[in-house]
């Protein structure tokens, strides 16, 4: 999947992309992280075909989503940013319809039906109306759906916004299992430890820019190994630093109240959006 | 080809099975209108029938199948609205490998079976009435016209509103005027002479004249079909481009 060219998004006069260009490898996870309006979920809607570009190319397995949107779209998976069930619709025929969608045949429907709904562990409730659901099983059934035609590629808008702790990571989870079957994730998120955990690579969005773009680890390695949070009158301060021992011997230095601690993803976005002294 | 009927045949069969889980609820709503008309015209009117020999309520029956086949079929944009705006389900259609003709099509003929349903209501309350309704070949064509053309204009309208307050108020503004104006409830002729062709340019207005020659056993005038064929193949195509329209 290649976004190039400085992919652009307008509405009206505002830039919601802003010359975006990266590459994701084939079975990759990867993150996009950034705050609300950055621009994450303009760019998962403009590959999976709901908006158009207003600049730039965009590449999903080799199909370019404006020339051959139908060759694009037959290679994704969609989680969108909101629950979209058929809540009238049993939790079999939201997945039904999907398959249809997809030119599926009527035995690879219903057996692809049955071992998603397993997968997702909703299969006891597969006659059930999609509306009885609580909102993290409607994320799975979504996941479910968005599977349903073994997509090369699939696109994970904030899918786990809004969802309790155990319920998220119990998605994480799914996830993991997903990309070890060999799948392609893009993922937007704004929980830092959610791209922290899950993701190969990841980056950072601000603004409909592309900040940065790496491994987690070497986005944390470019601000440090180690930090110190002090609080003060004007806040949190946090001094990085490249290893323990001179941290530790700075913290021999401060006198108020601090925190010792390994540098976080969240340090790195933060430092490297400039969004520090917003904290 | 084959992404084409798969597409139609997944977003009408959506629409069916819908409908199906709301049948009961559905039809009682659609028998609710027209009783209220035929009891409140039928009763006030009666003695005013337009048609001489004949009793206002063989004129009224066959003007609110006409305007019954309309809101059903238009009807369809309400439920295109709340996939779009409430669920969100028309992202699916919209991420799905499908031209934008299968998923007018389906929508349409979606419109269609509404369409249908509501016309065999109205249909089975004028027996309850003891009106017997003349239902033949001009009849069906009449109504299928009608609500092939009423259903593409719902599709569209839904397509290019930006909210549900749009939609309503393109209820207000067209459908509901031309409900009271297109021949539905009183003759055409006793408008003023001004309003006449211009009521005239309205798709109902044809509709309600066709259906109602039909069922009274009277000529068929061409120039109905036409008119509801050419409204038809219009709002037919503004619907497809309007689709593709509402990707942003």
């Amino acid at each position: 999947m290649i976004l190039r060219d400085n992919l652009q998004k307008k509405y009206g006069e505002r830039m919601a992309l802003n010359g975006v260009s990266l590459r994701v490898a084939p079975g990759e996870l990867f993150a996009y992280l950034g705050p609300n309006g950055a621009g994450k979920s303009t760019t998962i809607r403009i590959l999976s075909g709901l908006c158009r570009l207003s600049g730039g190319r965009a590449l999903v397995g080799g199909a370019d989503v404006e020339a051959d949107p139908l060759g694009a779209k037959r290679q994704c998976g969609l989680v969108g940013q909101h629950t979209n069930v058929d809540n009238d619709l049993s939790l079999a025929e939201n997945l039904d319809i999907h398959g249809r969608l997809f030119g599926m045949t009527a035995v690879d429907r219903a057996e692809r039906a049955r071992a998603l709904l397993d997968y997702v562990d909703l299969s006891e409730r597969r006659e059930q109306r999609a509306g009885t659901l609580s909102g993290g099983m409607k994320r799975r059934l979504m996941i479910a759906r968005a599977l349903m035609h073994r997509p090369k590629i699939l696109f994970l808008d904030e899918p786990t916004v809004g969802l309790d702790a155990d319920v998220r990571r119990r998605l994480w989870g799914l996830i993991k299992t997903i990309q070890a079957g060999g799948a392609t994730i893009f993922l937007t998120t704004h929980y830092i430890e959610e791209a922290e955990f899950l993701a190969d690579r990841v980056a950072f969005l601000d603004d409909g820019r592309l900040r940065a773009l790496d491994t987690p680890d070497a986005l944390k390695a470019r601000v440090g190994e180690w930090a110190i949070d002090r609080a003060g009158p004007d806040g949190l301060r946090t001094d990085y630093f490249p290893g323990h021992e001179a941290a530790r011997r700075a913290a021999q230095g401060f006198r108020e109240a601090l925190t010792l601690r390994r540098v976080s993803l969240e340090d790195a976005f933060l430092r490297m959006t400039g969004k520090e002294s917003s904290c | 080809m084959l992404n084409g009927w798969n597409g139609f045949a997944a977003v009408y069969l959506r629409e069916m099975r819908l409908l199906r889980r709301r049948f009961f609820r559905h039809v009682a709503s659609m028998a609710v209108l027209p009783l209220l008309y035929l009891v409140a015209f039928g009763a006030a009117m009666g003695a005013h029938s337009p048609l001489p020999g004949r009793g206002y309520l063989e004129f009224l029956i066959p003007g609110l199948a006409a305007m019954t086949c309309m809101t059903q079929a238009y009807g369809i944009a309400t439920e295109i609205n709340v996939a779009r705006f409430y669920l969100y389900v028309f992202e699916e259609f919209q991420a799905a490998p499908i031209p934008n003709a299968a998923f007018v099509l389906g929508e349409v003929c979606a419109g269609i079976t509404r369409a249908a349903l509501g016309v065999a209501v109205i249909l089975a309350v004028a027996l309850v009435f003891s009106i017997g309704i003349r239902v033949d070949a001009c009849f069906l064509l009449a109504a299928a016209l009608n609500a092939f053309a009423f259903a593409a204009l719902g599709v569209f309208l839904a397509m290019i509103v930006k909210s549900h307050a749009d939609q309503s108020l393109l209820m207000s503004f067209v459908i509901t005027p031309m409900s009271f104006l297109g021949g539905t409830l009183f003759p055409v002729d006793s408008l003023p002479g001004w309003a006449q062709p211009l009521v005239w340019l309205l798709p109902l207005t044809h509709a309600a004249d066709a259906i109602r020659n039909a069922s009274l056993g009277l000529p068929a005038r061409p120039m109905d079909f036409i008119a509801l064929a050419g409204a038809g193949a219009v709002f037919f195509a503004l619907a497809l481009s309007s689709v593709g329209r509402a990707r942003d």
